[in-house]
């Protein structure tokens, strides 16, 4: 491995590259509850054509290579399983076009949502991008990459649904153009009119390529934003409601949550209706088509629209919502990971009594929430336990609450949302074999060697 | 259970039943509202007890303090009328459970008491309160408990309201400051019309800054602003202190502008209104508030309650108009900071 590290240092320079006990320490693990692995090697290149010679280096010596962007996906995908080394992207980060125009910007793959987000505020104050509720170094590229959901998903679908365009370094060291960005120099299109070649990269954990450049579009920053939050005690009125409130289709984002703490919230299912507009008289229009679409459950008194305190407000409103951030620290010592299996909105109410059964089984500390994602076409429902990771006991339950989770969605007929190794082994076992083949060949085609992100989408 | 001192004598009596005839929710003539009232009286059904918003308006139209509203809560409550959804309500129990979590600065015979709310705690700084701070409570120990009447759980307020004077009792307070009309109301008003003794003095806080205002004129700078008073529920069960906000008023400078919506005639916040009953009711009213706040050309919107500012502070700002809790007006005009803002 000193040669491989040798040569790192000559591709990126030595302040780039690192053999250090304290960097393989740190790269060999990440915030959720997989078990850590040692990176032999870290590197952090600038250019795609650093991360070209990382991985013809990578493919020449057979050495198992990890991209990670901020290593906030939490289910262990960034764990140097089999060693090697951990490519960092984050010095990749120039933003590098706004077409305000067609609205899509092109970023580089360590850009973080963040970073895109004050950038646009600051240049183009008329656009946006679908933030995820993660904190804002979570990178665009490895968000994609994991079929990320954010604030505008419910209008537009996942976040990789607004991938216009991408570049790749394969496996085997080329770097490749997908979509129209391929034929000329616009970014304007991932695939159509031309074959889809995306879908090899974007849930794939990394196991294909790695993503140097992202094409992504961006949307109107409305000049209003506000909030209602629909409140019902039955979990089971839950899918109807969201068919309603998506039929109007003047919502920018849903989702729906159940905590225990603090008492206020125990009990109750909360739907948290985002709305955007121009004017005072567009958002009372929105305002007027939410409210009227459940007014049959406010008459039954099955359900009522919470008046929020404004700080409140501000909080929910907040983009990424800090609170999650806060939750996940709910148990101190910083613990807290979440199975969000992608679900048919009716599954919601058995998998939201389901979270809650799990954490007084496995006494841990839980929250259930979801995103409606495309107007109601599915929905990501999060598992969510906290843990103290100094008390190995609790980590340890919240593992078991989690596997059980992932057990039961999937026999449901969810699909395991990042997955992390045991999940995707749930998730291949119950697979259309033919399915499991091609996925199987196309890897193994793009990927001799296997040396990218090596466990992870490995079939037996 | 306490009981509600309700005089059936005085309703046969009555000419006027001013309590439904000006209810501004529900359109009854004179021999309509006799109708309905001695139904209510009289536990029968009565369509009132599902159309009553709860408003608390009717305890200030009933010239002869025979509680209307309360009787109209009690009925809810025995016929299992919800008036606000079943989740709603139990938040509302839920949130105002007490659970030792209390705060406390240093209690003294007189003290503050900011209920349940926070944002009560923010207002109240500097010098205005500078003689009786750091004596103050906060917490659901304190709370009130006056909100139920908004969810038809009078049997909630009786039940708890007792420990919840011990609990201030004990705390070695003699005398206290109510910042909310809610609070001061319940001590004031539904206490004893359910013959529950309150050992300690309620003092309304407008009485209190209108004293501290005298004592600080000469750090008066008079605002010179036209303000569009809004009059919240709860004002509703202590009309007698509406007179403070002239009185305040005018020692700060500003002009309480006449308006169709203010006084006797006020209306709600929209809050409740929108999550009771849905977006048409809610929003007009808080439609034609503002609008009249515009119409009379107020620069100001003054709040007494904390929790109307949440559904309309927002609303009055962006339609131009400076929403401000009467205690950071008076603080302004004192040269001190306004603690609690809005942005749009
Ligand atoms: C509090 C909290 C809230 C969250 N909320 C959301 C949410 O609302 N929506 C959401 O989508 N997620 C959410 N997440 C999950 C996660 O943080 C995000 O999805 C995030 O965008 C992942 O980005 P990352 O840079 O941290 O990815 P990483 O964890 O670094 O990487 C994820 C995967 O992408 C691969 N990868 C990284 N970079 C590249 C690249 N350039 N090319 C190819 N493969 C690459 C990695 O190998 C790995 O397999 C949340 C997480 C937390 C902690
Ligand atoms: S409650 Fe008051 S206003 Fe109403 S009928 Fe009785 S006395 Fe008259
Ligand atoms: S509380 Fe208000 S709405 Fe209800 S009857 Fe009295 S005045 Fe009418």
């Amino acid at each position: 491995m000193s040669d491989v590290y040798e040569a790192l240092v000559k591709i990126v320079g030595k302040d780039y590259a690192s053999n250090h006990h304290e960097e393989r320490y740190f790269y060999g693990r990440d915030p959720g509850l997989m078990t850590p692995h040692e990176a032999d090697c870290v590197v952090m290149p600038k250019t795609t054509e650093e991360v070209q010679e990382i991985v013809k280096l990578a493919n020449k010596e057979k050495v198992p290579i990890v991209p990670k962007g901020a290593g906030l996906a939490l289910t262990g995908l960034v764990i140097p399983l089999k060693g090697g080394i951990v490519i960092d992207m984050k010095r990749m980060d120039r933003i590098l076009e706004v077409n305000e125009g067609a609205r899509y910007v092109v970023v580089e793959g360590g850009v973080t949502h963040g970073a895109l987000r004050d950038y646009l505020n600051k240049h183009h104050p008329n656009l946006r991008n679908s933030l995820p509720e993660s904190p804002p170094i979570t990178t665009i590229a490895a968000n994609v990459v994991i079929h990320g959901q954010g604030r505008l998903t419910n209008q537009y679908g996942f976040n990789s649904d607004m991938v216009n365009g991408l570049e790749v370094v394969l496996p085997t060291g080329e770097v490749c153009k997908i979509g129209s960005c391929s034929v000329g120099p616009y970014w304007f299109s991932k695939g159509p009119p031309l074959p889809d070649l995306s879908g090899l990269f974007l849930g794939w954990l990394g196991t294909t390529g790695i993503l140097t450049k992202v094409g992504l579009k961006l949307y109107p920053k409305k000049k209003i934003k506000d909030l209602e939050v629909l409140v019902t005690d039955k979990e089971d009125l839950i899918p109807d409601i969201i068919f309603k409130i998506t039929h109007t289709e003047m919502v920018e984002d849903l989702a729906i949550w159940a905590q225990e703490r603090p008492l206020m919230f125990r009990g109750n299912y909360h739907i948290n209706i985002f709305l955007t507009a121009d004017s005072e008289d567009e958002l009372e229009m929105k305002r007027k088509m939410v409210y009227d679409s459940v007014q049959e459950y406010v008459d039954s008194k099955d359900a009522g629209f919470m008046t929020i305190n404004l700080d409140m407000r501000r909080d929910f409103m907040d983009n990424p919502q800090k609170s999650m951030t806060a939750f996940a620290d709910v148990r101190r010592g910083g613990g807290f990971e979440y199975a969000g299996p992608i679900i048919p909105m009716e599954l919601y109410p058995e998998c939201a009594r389901k979270v809650a059964e799990l954490a007084i089984k496995h006494r841990v500390v839980y929250g259930g929430s979801g995103r409606v994602i495309h107007g109601g076409h599915c929905m990501m429902f999060s598992f969510a336990y906290t843990f103290n990771r100094a008390d190995l006991d609790e980590m340890g339950r919240a593992r078991k609450a989690l596997h059980e989770a992932a057990e039961f969605v999937a026999d449901k007929g969810g699909v395991l949302w990042k997955p992390n190794i045991d999940e995707q082994k749930i998730m291949m076992e119950r697979m259309d074999p033919n399915t499991l083949k091609l996925m199987t060949d196309i890897k193994k085609l793009l990927d001799p060697n296997g040396i990218m992100n090596p466990g992870n989408w490995e079939a037996k | 259970m306490p009981e509600l001192k309700f005089d059936k004598a005085k309703c046969d009596n009555c000419k006027a039943i001013s309590c439904l005839v000006k209810c501004q929710y529900m359109s009854l003539d004179k021999s309509e509202a006799k109708k309905e009232w001695q139904k209510v009286i009289n536990g029968e059904d009565s369509f009132v007890l599902e159309a009553c918003v709860t408003c608390y308006a009717c305890e200030e139209y009933c010239p002869f303090g025979n509680h209307p509203f309360y009787l109209i809560v009690e009925r809810q409550e025995e016929k299992g009328i919800l008036p606000q959804s079943r989740p709603i309500t139990k938040q509302a129990i839920n949130m105002t459970t007490a659970q030792g979590k209390f705060l406390v600065g240093k209690p003294e015979k007189t003290a503050l008491s900011f209920c349940a709310i926070p944002r009560l705690y923010t207002l109240a700084t500097g010098k205005l309160f500078e003689d009786v701070l750091p004596s103050w409570v906060l917490g659901t120990e304190f709370f009130c408990q006056a909100m139920f009447l908004h969810f038809a759980r009078m049997s909630v307020i009786k039940e708890n309201l007792p420990q919840v004077i011990d609990n201030i009792w004990n705390q070695g307070i003699r005398e206290v400051i109510f910042l909310h009309d809610e609070c001061y109301g319940t001590f004031t008003k539904l206490a004893p019309a359910y013959g529950i003794e309150v050992p300690f003095k309620p003092i309304h806080y407008f009485e209190h800054i209108y004293k501290r205002l005298k004592e600080l004129k000469n750090e008066i700078k008079p605002l010179n602003v036209k303000a569009a008073y809004h009059r919240n529920c709860s004002a509703r069960l202590v009309p007698e202190t509406d007179h403070f906000v002239d009185d305040i008023f005018g020692l700060i400078g500003v002009q309480r502008i006449k308006r169709e919506y203010d006084h006797e005639n006020a209306l709600c916040c929209g809050g409740l209104l929108m999550t009771s009953k849905g977006y048409d009711l809610g929003h007009d009213v808080q439609k034609r508030n503002v609008d009249d706040m515009v119409k009379s050309g107020a620069g100001y919107c003054v709040f007494n309650c904390p929790a109307c500012w949440d559904p309309l502070a927002e609303k009055v700002a962006r339609r131009g108009i400076k929403p401000i809790h009467i205690i950071d007006l008076c603080k302004l005009a004192i040269g001190e900071k306004q603690a609690v803002e809005v942005t749009v």
